[in-house]
Order: C-alpha cells, then sequence, then structure tokens
C-alpha cells in the first residue's frame, strides 16, 4: 500500500511541477467528460484550446481576457502571501467600475486627457475602499475577512444593479438597465486597431512588474511576507499585524478596482447590470496556480483566460453547455490543490530497506 | 513467572524518518521493580523509543517481548492493556474540567467521574501523590497537574509506568518528593523507566541506565557505580565542556522594570504583579522559575510584543519604553533571543540571510540592510555569513533556510544574530532549550562574553544548573511576582527552589521541615 511521508525539505521541483501536474490532469479529466458527452476529446480540445488562440482576433481576446485576471490576481497574491484573505476581489471591482463609471457619466460633456486618468484613480480608490471595509472590521473587531470580503461581494452587485436600474439608467435607453454609453474620452485607447485589446493590457504588465520588484526588494515586501508566514516571527520583529491587514486589502482592493474601470472603459463600454463574469472569483484560482508569484500570476492569468475564451468557443461550436468554463475551472483548483500535497510529502517506499539508510553522524 | 524474568526487552529496534535515524539496533531489557533510567541527549532518540513501547510510533524492526513474550504494541490502548503507562513532558489535560473529568476521559474504561472520586483519593494518598479530584486543573500548579496524569495511569494498576523528563516542570523540592513516590512504587514491584538527560537525578534514583547517543546504545551501566564524568562521556562521547566567567563590577543601569503589572490576555495565563527589577551593564541577572508562572507574559512585556500602557514600567537606557513596540525598543538598544526558534526567532521557510533581516533592519543597529525603503541583499547576505562564522553555524551557507538547521545550530543563529547587532540590553529567553551539550555551552559562553563587554543581560530560564552557571545575580519568577535578585554567591539550590513555589519569605531553615512533613 502507497504511504505518505513528510519530505525533509519542502520540493522546490515539486512546487513548479505541481501547476503542470494539475493543467495535465484538468485536461486528462476533461477529455473523459467530453468522451460522455458524445464528443471527440481531441476535436473538443482543439475547438477549446487552440482554435480561440489561432488568429490575431482570438490572441487580442486571450490578452483582453487577462488583462483583469492579471490585475486582480497579483493584487490577491500580494494578500494571500501575507496571509490576508481577501475573497472579495470581485466586489471591489464591481465597486470599482461603478466609482470610474460615475466619473465618465459625471463629466459625459468633456472630452480632455484628464478624463481617463481620473476615472482609473477612482476606480482605484473605488476598490480600495470598498476593500477597507473588511480590513477595518478585522483590525478593530477581529472578524473574519473571508466571510466580510466576500458578502460585501453581493452588496456591491446589488448596489450596481439598483444604480443601472435606477440612479444612472440610460434616459434614452429604452428602459433597458443600463448607463449611457461612455465618451471617446473616457474609453481606453486600443493597442491595435482590429483588436479589442486595449492598453489596461500595458498597465497590468507594468503592474507585474512593480509587484515583482515590490515582494523581491522591498522591505514593506519582506515584511508582508513574514507576517504570512510566521505571525509570531513578525510580532517578534515588531512588524504591526494591522498594518499589514490594512495594506493587503488597500493593494488588492486598488487593483482590483482598476480592473473594474478597465472592463467598463474598455470592451463594456458603459455600466450594465454585471460588469465581471466573476474575474475577482477566478483571480483566487489564478493567484495560486501562478504560485503567488506576480510573473506565475501572469501565465496563469493566460491560462484561465483561454479557458474562459475556449468555453465560449466550444459552447458556440460544440453545444456544450455553459457550465462548462466553471468545471474546467474547478478541476484546475481542485487539482492544483492536490498535487501540492507533494510539495511537502512524499510516498513513501513500501519495503524500507534498513541497510541501506545512512547512518547518523 | 521466574523472579529473573524481565519484565520488558527491546530487541534490535531500528526506526527512521526521513531525515535521520532514530533508533539503530536498540537494546533494553527493564527487570520488574527497577527503576531504569534512559539517558541521552536531545535527538539521542530516547523519545522515540518511548513512543514505540507506548504504540504511539511502530519500529521498522526489531521486536519487543513483554513477560518473555513477543508482543505487538499496535496502539496506547494496546499498551495500557499490557498495564504500559505514560507520562508525557507536556500534559494532554482540558482545562476546563476538574481532575476526576479528565481521568474519566483518559481511563479506557467508561467510569463516572463522581465514582472515581474515591479510588483517585486513595491511589493518591498511597503514594503520597496529594490531588483532589474536584478541583479544575486550571487552578493546579505544574507539579499537580504532574501528579494528575501519575495518579491516571497508577489508577490503572500499571506494571510499567515511562516517565518522560518529569522533572523539566518541577522545583527542587518536588522533584524530592516525586522521587519518594517513584521509589514506592518500584518498591511494590512497578517498572519504570525515567527519560532524562539530567545526570544526577539519574545517579540519585535509577537502579539501571541504558545510554543513548545519536540513535544508538552507548552503554548500559549501573549509574551509581559511574561518575557524572563517564556517564557524561557515554552521553555526547566527549568531556563536559564548561564556560568561565570571571567577577566584574556592574555599570550603569541599563534596564529598569517599575512596579509592572499586566493581566494575562490569556484566562488561564499567569497575571504579572508589581515586578521590579534593575539590570545594570557588564551583569547576567537571571531570572528562574518554572514556565507558566509568568514568563510568556514578563518577556512579551519586556520585548515590546505586547506594549503597555504605562511608559514608566519599562525603561530603556533611562528612556521611558513602556508604551513602545518591539521595533521601537530594538531602537533604545534592545535585542531579545525568545524560547521559541522556530517561528518567532526566526521564519522556517526563509533563508538564514532573509532571516538575518528580520531584527537586522532596525536603523539603530546601523547595519544598512534597509536604505530608503529597499533591501540591500548584499549588505544582509554579509551580516548572515559574518553570523555563520563567528558563531560555527553549521549549514550549507546563508541561502540555508533556518528550517532545515538542527535546534542548536538555529539557537547559534539566533543568538549570533542578536549578539552582532551590539545590543545595549540582552534578553535571551531559554537559551538551551532541545540544544545539544556542546551548543549550550557555545552559547552560554556567546553571552557570557556579551556581559564581559558591558551588555546588560537578562536570561530567563528552567534549569537552574544553567542560571548557577551564568548569573551575577538571580531572581525567581513565580505566580507572576518576582523575587528580590540575590548575588549568585549567597543564593543556594533550596533557597530558589523554596522561591519556585512561590514562597518568597521562607528561607532554606524553616522549609527543610516542609519538605520532610
Amino acid at each position: 500500500m502507497l504511504r505518505l511521508e513528510a519530505r525533509p525539505a519542502p520540493s522546490r521541483a515539486m512546487m513548479f511541477a505541481s501547476p503542470l501536474i494539475a493543467a495535465a490532469a484538468m485536461l486528462l479529466t476533461g477529455s473523459l467528460l467530453f468522451s460522455f458527452l458524445g464528443q471527440e476529446p481531441l476535436h473538443a480540445f482543439y475547438v477549446y484550446f487552440i482554435k480561440p488562440a489561432s488568429t490575431a482576433y482570438g490572441v487580442g481576446e486571450l490578452l483582453l481576457k487577462a488583462t483583469p485576471l492579471i490585475l486582480c490576481g497579483v493584487g490577491l497574491a500580494l494578500g494571500f502571501r501575507a496571509s490576508v484573505w481577501n475573497i472579495g476581489a470581485d466586489g471591489q471591482l464591481t465597486i470599482g467600475a461603478i466609482a470610474g463609471g460615475c466619473v465618465a457619466l459625471y463629466f459625459r460633456e468633456v472630452d480632455a486627457a484628464w478624463v481617463l486618468p481620473l476615472m482609473l484613480v477612482a476606480g482605484a480608490l473605488g476598490g480600495m475602499a470598498w476593500a477597507a471595509i473588511p480590513a477595518l472590521l478585522r483590525t478593530r473587531y477581529n472578524t473574519n475577512e473571508i466571510l466580510v470580503s466576500l458578502m460585501l461581494v453581493y452588496v456591491a452587485y446589488l448596489l450596481l444593479s439598483y444604480l443601472v436600474h435606477g440612479p444612472l439608467r440610460d434616459p434614452h435607453g429604452f428602459n433597458f438597465p443600463q448607463s449611457r454609453m461612455f465618451q471617446e474620452a473616457a474609453l481606453l485607447p486600443l493597442l491595435v486597431e482590429g483588436l479589442r485589446t486595449n492598453i489596461a493590457f500595458i498597465l497590468s504588465l507594468a503592474l507585474t512588474a512593480g509587484a515583482w520588484f515590490f515582494c523581491s526588494r522591498s522591505f514593506i515586501g519582506y515584511r508582508m511576507q513574514v507576517s504570512g508566514m510566521a505571525p509570531a516571527a513578525a510580532a517578534y520583529a515588531g512588524f504591526s499585524e494591522k498594518r499589514n491587514v490594512w495594506l493587503a486589502f488597500l493593494i488588492s482592493g486598488a487593483t482590483a478596482g482598476l480592473a473594474g474601470v478597465g472592463e467598463v472603459a474598455g470592451p463594456i463600454g458603459q455600466l450594465q447590470p454585471s460588469v465581471s463574469p466573476g474575474y475577482g472569483f477566478a483571480a483566487i484560482i489564478v493567484a495560486y496556480v501562478g504560485r503567488l508569484h506576480p510573473l506565475g500570476v501572469l501565465l496563469a492569468s493566460l491560462l484561465m483566460s483561454l479557458l474562459y475564451i475556449g468555453g465560449e468557443s466550444v459552447q458556440m461550436e460544440l453545444q456544450i453547455p455553459s457550465a462548462i468554463t466553471g468545471l474546467f475551472q474547478g478541476l484546475l483548483l481542485f487539482y492544483l490543490l492536490a498535487a501540492d500535497l507533494f510539495i511537502h510529502y512524499r510516498f513513501k517506499p513500501a519495503m524500507p530497506a534498513l541497510h541501506a539508510m545512512p547512518t547518523p553522524d | 513467572m521466574p523472579a529473573d524474568q524481565p519484565r520488558l526487552q527491546m530487541l534490535g529496534i531500528s526506526k527512521s524518518y526521513p531525515a535521520v535515524v532514530a533508533n539503530a539496533d536498540i537494546d533494553l531489557t527493564v527487570m520488574p521493580g527497577e527503576i531504569h533510567a534512559v539517558l541521552g541527549e536531545n535527538g539521542a532518540g530516547k523519545s522515540t523509543l518511548m513512543k514505540i513501547i507506548y504504540g504511539v510510533t511502530r519500529p521498522d524492526a526489531g521486536e519487543m517481548l513483554w513477560d518473555g513474550r513477543q508482543v505487538r504494541v499496535r496502539s496506547p490502548a494496546a499498551a495500557r492493556k499490557l498495564g504500559i503507562g505514560m507520562v508525557f513532558q507536556h500534559f494532554a489535560l482540558f482545562e476546563t474540567l476538574t481532575v476526576a473529568e479528565n481521568i474519566s476521559l483518559a481511563l479506557d474504561q467508561r467510569i463516572a467521574p463522581a465514582l472515581l472520586g474515591p479510588r483517585i483519593r486513595s491511589v493518591s494518598e498511597a503514594y503520597g501523590l496529594p490531588v483532589d479530584p474536584n478541583r479544575h486543573v486550571h487552578g493546579l500548579s505544574v507539579g499537580e497537574r504532574q501528579r494528575v496524569e501519575i495518579v491516571r495511569c497508577l489508577l490503572q494498576s500499571p506494571r510499567l509506568l515511562i516517565m518522560d523528563e518529569p522533572t523539566s516542570v518541577l522545583t527542587p523540592q518536588a522533584v524530592l518528593k516525586l522521587f519518594e513516590s517513584l521509589r514506592r512504587m518500584a518498591a511494590e514491584g512497578c517498572s519504570i523507566l525515567y527519560i532524562s538527560h539530567k545526570l544526577d537525578e539519574i545517579q540519585s534514583l535509577c537502579d539501571k541506565a541504558t545510554v543513548l547517543r545519536a540513535g544508538r546504545v552507548s552503554g548500559c551501566v549501573d549509574p551509581r557505580r559511574e561518575t557524572s564524568r563517564s556517564l557524561a562521556e557515554m552521553m555526547i562521547g566527549k568531556e563536559l565542556p564548561t564556560c568561565h566567567m570571571t567577577p566584574r563590577a556592574p555599570g550603569e543601569v541599563r534596564l529598569a522594570i517599575r512596579k509592572l503589572t499586566l493581566p494575562a490576555a490569556d484566562p488561564y495565563g499567569a497575571d504579572l504583579q508589581d515586578i521590579n527589577l534593575e539590570l545594570r551593564s557588564g551583569e547576567v541577572v537571571g531570572i528562574a522559575g518554572i514556565s507558566g508562572n509568568g514568563q510568556q507574559e514578563f518577556l512579551k512585556a519586556l520585548s515590546g510584543e505586547v506594549p503597555l500602557t504605562t511608559p514608566a514600567a519599562v525603561q530603556l537606557g533611562g528612556q521611558d519604553a513602556g508604551h513602545l513596540n518591539a521595533a521601537e525598543r530594538r531602537g533604545l538598544g534592545l535585542c531579545f533571543v525568545p524560547e521559541e526558534r522556530l517561528g518567532r526567532g526566526a521564519v522556517p521557510d526563509l533563508s538564514l540571510a532573509d532571516n538575518a533581516l528580520l531584527t537586522g533592519y532596525v536603523p539603530a543597529y546601523g547595519t544598512g540592510m534597509v536604505r530608503s525603503g529597499l533591501i540591500q541583499p548584499d549588505a544582509v547576505r554579509e551580516f548572515a555569513r559574518r553570523v555563520i562564522d563567528r558563531f560555527n553555524v553549521k549549514c550549507g551557507d546563508e541561502t540555508s533556510h533556518a528550517g532545515s538547521l538542527s535546534g542548536g545550530n538555529l539557537q547559534k543563529y539566533i543568538v549570533g544574530r542578536e549578539t552582532l547587532l551590539t545590543p545595549k540590553v540582552m534578553v535571551v529567553a531559554q537559551p538551551t532549550w532541545g540544544v545539544d551539550v556542546g551548543a549550550s555551552m557555545l552559547i552560554r559562553q556567546a553571552i557570557i562574553d556579551l556581559r564581559d563587554q558591558g551588555v546588560a543581560v537578562l536570561v530567563v530560564s528552567e534549569e537552574l544548573d544553567e542560571l548557577f552557571m551564568m548569573s551575577d545575580r538571580i531572581a525567581v519568577l513565580a505566580d507572576g511576582r518576582l523575587s528580590r535578585a540575590v548575588p549568585i554567591a549567597e543564593a543556594s539550590v533550596d533557597q530558589i527552589g523554596l522561591w519556585m513555589s512561590g514562597n518568597f519569605d521562607a528561607d532554606v531553615a524553616g522549609a527543610s521541615g516542609h519538605v520532610a512533613a
């Protein structure tokens, strides 16, 4: 029988191999799934994973979808490194979208270059403000930030819904629950004519680089990491736990808020009852698949984006239900967590060969 | 059953863990009514062997004979069925339950606590282990809790009792009482396996000693016929090293604690009451006492991990520091070695270099590890290498993870790190817990060297021997109160032992009658 035993030291090789193993296991399970659904697995995979990225337009869509995932994922990864569990990035994204959208709608007559930067700042501040609520409750009353941040997601959804059904509804929109379309000055410029990818993608790359620098060189990044790894050591060193919680929430709230502006000022172009198909939640998976490392988050975001786009592609071509996207995301996280076990554990050999063991020195 | 039939025989026991061979081909024979010591350093494999006997761990190879018959003990319940009882070093008692309720929970048969009361009383009286079955555990001293554990074992009329380092939680007087009880049990035929690394205890109590070194048996002797020196040689392979301390006059007051009173954060912790102490440059003050008497709270109040509301309660270099946090107090020249190495004194998953940054970042130390908010990797690595060289830390290099070091080496690294930060006041908690003898002496000598350089040093330790070895003055922390500090020349083990039980007024003459009673 196979038995597990603790490794003497965590395996670095396994840490990097684990996401690859998880991706492979996801594909394997997926092929079983496609067979059960009466699809030829190889063809289904082609439609899912290759075809969407085989055209320039497809690559553009891939980067477009990856942008909010990178933004949210990088922020969450920084927080998770500090063991601060912000599960509410989707709510912060929504509030960021509202804040940025309000700026756009308020200055709808203005055609100036400062509108867009102002929207981005407003979005980041909106996300931070929403993230500040769980941070405040945690540092003041020791409430559980996982529950509070999660519940606030639904509050944010409802707030957006109220706004587009009420005060912000387009007066000329035939009563559809959506705001006016944003004016040209409030829309993110496209990177390449003909593709929908906009400069938010460049912003997300810049933030990734910044986060990488923050983690590896800044003392604040070190402090947050120590707080996450060993809270008692952080207290011993004199690092404030409250400051850690606040920083983690404000950073991840700000990036999620930016992602929200990126959506409404990008592909959507207005406020709608829903501005995110759950990017903030998918970003949790992204952060872990990316090993909580900014560069890993970048790669994981591209993979997750492919899951989204491929999901739509198989829906349209093979008439497979839309739940397939969530299913593949779930499989990926599930297998990742399972494979992560082997970072700290390994299978014990069936028969311990005593004579072969080294003697203590 | 023949009288010379061993009660327990372990033959060729081996057990390996991924990184270490804990037991290699160990033989052990215990006769009925024998008090048998298992002697060895931390990490020599004593605990693993006991866990195998008690059914917690299974050996990779070897056999176990009980009354001459081969047995396989698959669980602690099976061990208890055979008549094996074990008193662990760290007790597993529920604070909120009474003694009887705790014992009822731990017994294999289901007996109502109310019915157990009389039996607990009679057993505890018969062996001189007074416990009141109706008291709640949270109100018991550590010594009383240990008695509860022993009584729990005795209720099952064990034929072999395993005691794992039982005296680390007792005052010297309580140790004598415990020994009396153990001798009484042995006289009635119960065999006792007594695990310890304290040579004098083993020589005064045990009939036989099996000495372990690095997982192997290095000797099986009658400890009364051996000298401490010969036992130490068997245990560590060489003579016990010593450390040197020459008298020197202390300088100005560096740390003053005035009327420090602090209610415990933990409902079962100790409240600190009116603690006063002055610590001068160039002296070591030792704080004796059994853990759980306010040591944790006292150290956190000193280090700043729990800032106080009264600024004047802690003064560093004449400045009020009570309200300052740990980082700010370090800014005033305080350095601190905590008792938990992994997770508090060092982050296990970070490299030694990154662990140098943990406290070396404080600007007042002038290490240059952080400039305008950015880490200076060269300065950090250079500092870590200096610590490793100067304190002979055995590790790969400064990129090794702290968690991969042995306890002794990590402790050397932490002590070394704090030392090289050039403290004005150094607070060290349990400097040699779980550290092997060689490293212990090196650490003690490093602390004495600090004192010789004019640093004011405070050492909090459970090991009385250690404090007598390296203190200029000694005080006792008991029940959250601190005794006055007496010069080491005027202190005696008996006196300090009495103080450890919380009786600061007692003197030795009056107390000897009390112990005998």
